[in-house]
């Protein structure tokens, strides 16, 4: 049986092919002119908006939608702007078009560092006032009246003293021949009436019936599945096959070898699996990395140990050995994966010299030309469907495009062309590396004789992300920031400091992870901190607020903020633990006080509360729900996860009985407030995730008294 | 030739008995709200219900499924106006979503056995449902207000 796709880039063709309505070319700021004009501009038009004449308003959303909102996030400033009602907004996710749909933090396509909201702010709002603005012109021409005389609200246009109204849809074909305003006003937030409030997701109606397309569920016809073995371990080349087997298995209608493994093709799912099972393999290890997790830990030690390279130094260390004590202390952390639910997946279809693809495209800009290159033909000639994620947290958002070039090239190895759905099972994805750096932080400060902090070491020796992809443009003299962020310009007075960055090499591929080098600097940082502040005595909420910089003003807003959510009165309080921690990312202050049990020498948190500081609060319960959820991942990941390297190098874990997720009986209850603010907003898809580990490792101290060095707590408790 | 029932019709399958159901309704019959996860029961986004019991179809074999009457998701209610999926839009519980086809199909078998859900009920029999996302708190509040609309 063969199936049609049937999900965004059908609808997305239809649009292209001329659908009827308005749809609105933007030139960005600097541009001037009539919109529609073929003059060589300076820059290339957006296009984002789309009005039908059924009034519907549809939004083309340039960033990922893997769960974090920004379907509904970006329509909501565009619906704002043009005083649409949210009833009538659709959001469809917009190709691959680095030109159309550049990040302008990146200055390419792509979704990633909680940036969707922040880059987009502006321009989605320009966006909707424009489109207001023509169809007010187009209402003004219609109806012989003053444009200034024309009101708009929910949807409908309107002049009170001629008693004329019209929905958008009416008026769109008008509106598309009006002149373009070249820099149209934006609202006064004060004026703002659907920015700050709660409204409705745009895609939960299709998450709830099973109409949402992700990659997995994309079949074309003549489409074969594969799926391809790839190397126990890290580095491993293929050094022979014999695929005699494989090919006998019913269904299997190839084998191919391709640069990161063999690729078997089928004509069903289960096919495809049984024919991999089947194959015979051995493996060139000789290039591969054979030390275990403990091995790497000790070298990572060894590397932490020399101070690496100065991130930032200011005062004169020789204050930590006047300290009248002094703290040292080595925090370990291990690879982590990401497991979105959905596991990495990628649809090409080859004909006649061009494909088109269909996935989870974190980062077009990166997957369209490497997806060209694998397949020798133009990058012009690759188009990019963008699909619904299952989760990502960071997986597909490859510098190396690695996915993309694997999927090419099981097209190009086909040798025909054709249609092919690579599908990895999830022990290709708990065992396929692109993890979390293993990462060491080694520590030492002093307090002077009055509990006073006078001096901080930091060392943090991991591999670096950015190294060896195209991302590496963005390192500066050999330094990757993401290897470190969190650790330096600290929003405490710790006296004279120096941090440092070890740059450790491995085979073993890594990656962001939510909130990236947050996830470890967060942790070394704040328990550090407060074990300090105990051995000053110092309570854990004010010994942070007397030691927060004048600056840290929106740092100081959340502690204080959670600390009276919370009704803090200290570390413990009947039978139960409590700890805070606090941090700042991605341009967003978030701090969380954890409420932690004793349960038989393990812990159960019970609640945790938040506070957050995103700047304009767009949609206050997509806010909620992203702490809530960055809170439960990050509380999974610090009770239960690692990657662990066995000796040898093979991974030890490989589904979900092995890496095991948080589950339902789990989760705490959380308090999420989202600070008011009129700052302009910044992303929160990953800075719920920092402060959770920091403020259970603190809570679980004041319980019991230790302290957790390495995580995850089931491999430093046990 | 496997036949069974799939959300009310009859249907009948040529893949090998062995095959999970889960790839049979995803690969053969074409209904794709049915989610691959894990592939050994551990997550249940591939919920289905057989004979209105869940399961999960990446650890069931298609011949399992013969002469028994299959729900996926898409055969939930005609309207997608299931209570559960009511509730499911009323508390704003997806984010990523990829796991709630599965949750949805494991709350309404709970609501069917247990008509006004405890907590302590719902963290039982939700437990072998994974969310990445981590939506449990809603999804917790979500079955309660379904329960509440299902009373009879």
């Amino acid at each position: 049986m063969t199936k049609q796709s049937n999900g965004f880039s059908a609808t997305r063709r239809g649009f292209l092919a001329g659908g009827a309505g308005l749809t609105l070319a933007l030139m960005l700021p600097l541009a001037r002119g009539r919109a529609m004009a073929e003059t060589a501009a300076p820059f290339a038009p957006n296009a984002f908006i789309r009005i039908g004449t059924d009034d519907t308003v549809t939004v083309l959303i340039k960033h990922i939608e893997m769960g974090q909102g920004p379907y509904t996030g970006l329509s909501t400033l565009v619906a704002e702007e043009l005083d649409a009602d949210w009833g009538q907004m659709r959001a469809e996710a917009a190709p691959g078009n680095d030109k159309l749909y550049a990040n302008l933090a990146f200055g390419a396509q792509g979704t990633g560092g909680s940036t969707a909201m922040a880059n987009s702010y502006m321009q989605m709002r320009k966006a909707g006032a424009t489109a207001r603005a023509m169809l007010v012109a187009a209402a003004a021409a219609e109806w012989g009246v003053p444009a200034g005389e024309i009101t708009v609200s929910k949807g409908v246009i309107a002049h009170a003293a001629s008693g004329k109204s019209s929905g958008f849809g009416a008026l769109s074909q008008a509106a598309a021949t009006m002149e373009m305003p070249a820099d149209p006003p934006v609202k006064d937030p004060s004026a703002f009436t659907l920015i700050g409030t709660d409204r409705p997701r745009l895609d939960t109606a299709a998450k709830s019936n099973g109409t949402a397309q992700f990659t997995m569920d994309v079949y074309r016809d003549g489409m074969l599945t594969v799926l391809v073995a790839h190397p126990p371990k890290f580095g491993a080349t293929v050094a022979s096959l014999d695929d005699k087997a494989a090919l006998a298995v019913p269904g299997v209608e190839m084998v191919r070898q391709i640069s990161s493994g063999v690729a078997v093709y089928a004509t069903s799912t289960f096919a495809a699996m049984k024919g991999r099972d089947a194959l015979s393999i051995t493996w060139d290890d000789s290039k591969a990395e054979t030390r275990s997790s403990a091995e790497l830990y000790d070298m990572l030690s060894t590397e932490a140990k020399t101070g690496g390279r100065v991130v930032e130094q200011s005062g004169d260390l020789a204050a930590l050995s006047a300290a009248a004590t002094l703290h040292e202390a080595e925090f370990r952390f291990p690879y982590l994966a990401h497991a979105p639910m959905e596991p990495l997946d990628a649809v090409i279809e080859v004909k006649a010299g061009k494909a088109e693809m269909w996935f989870g495209s974190q980062f077009p800009t990166f997957d369209k030309p490497t997806a060209a290159a694998a397949l020798g033909i133009k990058p012009e000639d690759v188009s990019i469907n963008v699909l619904l994620a299952g989760g990502s947290f960071g997986r597909r958002a490859q510098g190396s495009a690695h996915l993309a070039a694997e999927v090419a090239e099981v097209a190009k190895a086909a040798g025909r062309d054709g249609c092919f759905k690579l599908v990895w099972t999830r022990e290709d994805d708990l065992r396929g590396g692109y993890y979390r750096p293993i990462t060491v932080h080694r520590m030492k400060a002093g307090l002077d004789a009055d509990g006073a902090l006078v001096g901080w070491e930091n060392t943090i020796a991991n591999q670096s992300i950015m190294a060896g992809t195209p991302m590496a443009m963005m390192m500066k003299d050999g330094m990757d920031s993401t290897s470190y962020e969190g650790a330096y310009a600290l929003p405490y007075k710790v006296g004279a400091h120096r941090i440092g960055w070890a740059q450790a090499q491995s085979p073993v591929p890594v990656l962001w992870w939510r909130s990236v080098g947050h996830t470890h600097t967060a942790y070394a940082v704040e328990v550090f901190l407060d074990e300090l502040l105990e051995k000053a005595g110092k309570d854990p909420v004010q010994g942070r607020l007397d030691l927060l910089t004048p600056e840290a003003t929106r740092e100081r807003g959340v502690i204080e903020a959670v600390a009276k959510l919370a009704g803090w009165t200290g570390r413990t309080a009947n039978g139960k633990g409590y700890g805070i921690a606090m941090a700042k990312s991605f341009g967003t202050y978030v701090a969380e006080i954890v409420e932690v049990e004793d349960q038989n020498g393990f812990p159960k948190v019970t609640r945790v509360w938040c506070a957050v500081d995103c700047g304009v609060a767009v949609n206050p319960n997509i806010i909620r729900a992203q702490m809530e959820g960055g809170i439960g991942y990050a509380l999974g990941t610090a009770l239960f996860n690692e990657i662990t390297l066995e000796p040898g190098g093979t991974v030890a874990q490989g589904n979900f009985d092995s890496y095991r997720m948080l589950r339902i009986h789990e989760m705490p209850a959380v308090q999420v407030e989202v600070i008011a603010s009129t700052a302009d907003p910044t992303g929160v898809g990953e800075p719920g995730v920092p402060p959770l580990a920091p403020a259970l490792a603190n809570a679980w101290r004041a319980l019991t008294g230790k302290a957790i060095y390495q995580l995850p707590f089931a491999a430093a408790v046990a | 030739m496997i036949e069974f029932t799939l959300n009310g019709k009859s249907v009948s399958v040529a893949a090998d008995p062995d095959t999970p159901l889960l790839w049979a309704i995803r690969d053969d019959l074409g209904l794709t709200g049915t989610k691959f996860g894990c592939g050994i029961g551990m997550c249940g986004a591939c919920t289905v219900h057989i004979d209105g019991q869940a399961i999960r179809s990446c650890i069931t074999m298609l011949a399992d499924a013969a002469g028994a009457s299959v729900t996926t998701i898409e055969g939930l209610d005609p309207a997608h106006a299931h209570p559960v999926q009511k509730a499911w839009l009323a508390l704003q519980v997806p984010q990523c979503g990829y796991c709630q086809s599965g949750q949805i199909m494991q709350a309404v078998a709970l609501i069917d056995q247990y008509s006004s859900p405890t907590d302590a009920v719902i963290d039982a029999i939700m437990a072998g449902n994974l969310c990445r996302c981590m939506t449990y708190a809603r999804i917790r509040e979500a079955i309660k207000q379904a329960a509440l609309e299902m009373e009879p």
